[in-house]
């Protein structure tokens, strides 16, 4: 499965300034460990050191929020787009 | 103040404490938490005096020394700020507390206290070059960036949900801004918005502005204190949607003790309220835990509320738990009769986020929470004519009369009554 990431601003040095990036994987964590693997550094960006994502990253499929599907396992599918969104606060 | 450095050392991230140069960013490198101005205190306290913040304007740029504004240009103001401490003895009496204030934010220029974070994001954002104001909004902020941006001589950009009716995108279509509308969720939008925000050099108030943005809300607190005659309170109930201004009241207290504008003593308890149809902050609260389980649609009236992925709401249960407040959620009904209550009791028309902002307030007080000695102020930061749709049918009106007073004394003899003694008081 090859999927397109899209970097948020402040991850951007991490891939030299691209915006998005083509990369594989079958699941979420599957696309986000690969990612780690050619432009280190995401890992520790993106993980609390027991595993979970940081509470203040959010990583949508598409269109929906991973953690309202199944989180990291969440499955990938070719061309889908993966976006990393730092959480956004500032009411309505 | 040109002969004094700067008083903005830099940004810092509120959880790990990575400091970066000043800039539009909002988001921590490191964590990805949120970042925050970072004063130097030492030339704060230079000027931050009770005496030179009461010769100040009567607008909340009388702490514009506690605010990351230092261009020598004036601030964008509309007059924001300093509205009314008003002491609540009716409404005190019901809920049977002598001390009880309502701070009535809903009387700021464009009706809610986000002129406050508004205009400190616009000042600066105009002092940077920006051209272009922007936010994600549906109702209240909307208001806000498009005044300002009009005010200020930028670009407004508001980008919505096109499912708002048309009598919700009125009151800001009349500044003109560039009105984007999206086919997408409120929390879609605010995405999208921050994917722009990434892209095109452009200030959005709530996403890359936020850092001077959101200090604006600190106002609110330092007026409180200053209008009880530069005194804490016991306790304060705040409205929590994002959980941002919650955060910023807690850091407003400790700036004020930390620069000796009150003395060192116990804190206010601060207490969030929430509507249970969005309430992933109680929840957390409730259940111990400070893990925000994000909510996916959102369903209440108190819409400037319904933020379902709250980012500070994980800061504002530790802060609820370490002052010794709580963060409750109230039912629909409660926020409604809690904007009716307010209403009758004090004569002060709130929007649906001070419905429920009273409800917590009643309904903590008929938990038995308080002696009656305790000051309490509960933050009100809306005004009703904003929700007023959401009192539809509330109030059955009357068939109408001839206008006669034999058709008055026919259609209302209890009026007229001898024995109804309110209507019959001689006002001498």
């Amino acid at each position: 499965m090859a999927v397109t990431v899209r970097v948020p601003g402040p991850l951007r040095r991490l891939t030299a300034g691209a915006p998005e990036v083509q990369i594989e994987g079958a699941t979420v964590a599957e696309a986000l460990r690969n990612l780690d693997g050619r432009f280190p550094g995401f890992a520790d960006r993106l993980y609390e050191p027991d595993g979970q994502l940081k509470q203040f990253v959010n990583v949508y499929r598409n269109d929906e929020d991973v953690r309202f599907a199944s989180g990291l396992e969440t499955a990938l599918e070719d061309g889908d787009d993966l976006s990393i969104v730092p959480a956004v606060a500032g009411g309505r | 103040m040109s002969h004094l450095p700067p008083r903005v050392r830099a940004l810092r991230c509120r959880a790990c404490g990575t400091e970066v140069p000043v800039g539009p960013v909002h988001v921590c490198e490191q964590c990805f938490g949120p970042l925050e101005v970072a004063y130097d205190y030492a030339v704060v306290a230079r000027t931050a005096t009770r005496a030179a913040i009461e010769a100040g304007p009567m607008s909340m740029w009388r702490y514009h020394m506690l605010l990351p504004y230092e261009d020598p240009a004036p601030p964008v103001t509309l007059g924001e700020g300093m509205t009314p401490l008003v002491h609540a003895p009716r409404l005190g009496e019901v809920l049977g507390l002598r001390h009880l204030y309502i701070k009535n934010d809903s009387l700021n220029p464009t009706n809610s206290f986000k002129d406050r974070v508004v205009s400190v994001a616009t000042s600066w954002a105009r002092a940077r070059g920006f051209q272009v104001l922007g936010c994600a909004s549906t109702g209240n902020l909307a208001n806000a960036v498009a005044a300002y941006a009009a005010r200020a001589g930028l670009r407004g950009l508001v980008v919505i949900p096109d499912d708002l009716e048309p009598n919700k995108v009125a009151p800001t279509a009349v500044f003109a801004p560039e009105l984007v509308r999206v086919h997408g969720t409120y929390d879609e939008v605010n995405r999208l918005c921050s994917e722009l925000a990434d892209s095109q050099p452009w200030g959005f108030c709530n996403i890359n502005l936020r850092p001077f943005y959101s200090e604006g809300s600190k106002t609110l607190t330092f007026e409180t204190v200053e209008q009880l005659g530069w005194r804490l309170p016991d306790e304060i109930i705040i409205p929590v949607a994002s959980g941002s201004q919650f955060v910023k009241h807690h850091k407003a207290i400790e700036e004020l003790v930390d620069l000796g504008l009150v003395p060192d003593g116990p804190r206010p308890r601060l207490t969030g309220a929430q509507a249970l149809g969005c309430s992933p902050v109680a929840r957390a609260f409730a259940s111990g835990s400070d893990h925000i389980v994000p909510v996916r649609e959102p369903r209440t009236i108190a819409k400037s509320l319904a933020i379902g992925n709250p980012s500070d709401g994980a800061d504002v249960v530790r802060l609820a738990r370490a002052s010794g407040g709580v963060v409750v959620a109230v039912e629909e009904e409660q926020i409604l009769e809690g904007m009716e209550l307010l209403a009758r009791a004090e004569g002060i028309f709130t929007e649906t986020a001070g419905g429920v902002t009273v409800a917590v307030l009643k309904q903590l007080a008929e938990a038995g929470r308080w002696t009656g000695d305790e000051t309490v102020v509960a933050y009100i930061t809306g005004h009703g004519l904003k929700t007023v749709d959401s009192l539809s049918g509330r109030t059955e009106l009357a068939e109408p009369i001839p206008p006669s007073l034999r058709a008055f004394r026919r259609a209302y003899p209890e009026l007229v009554n001898p024995d109804a003694s309110p209507w019959r008081a001689s006002t001498g």
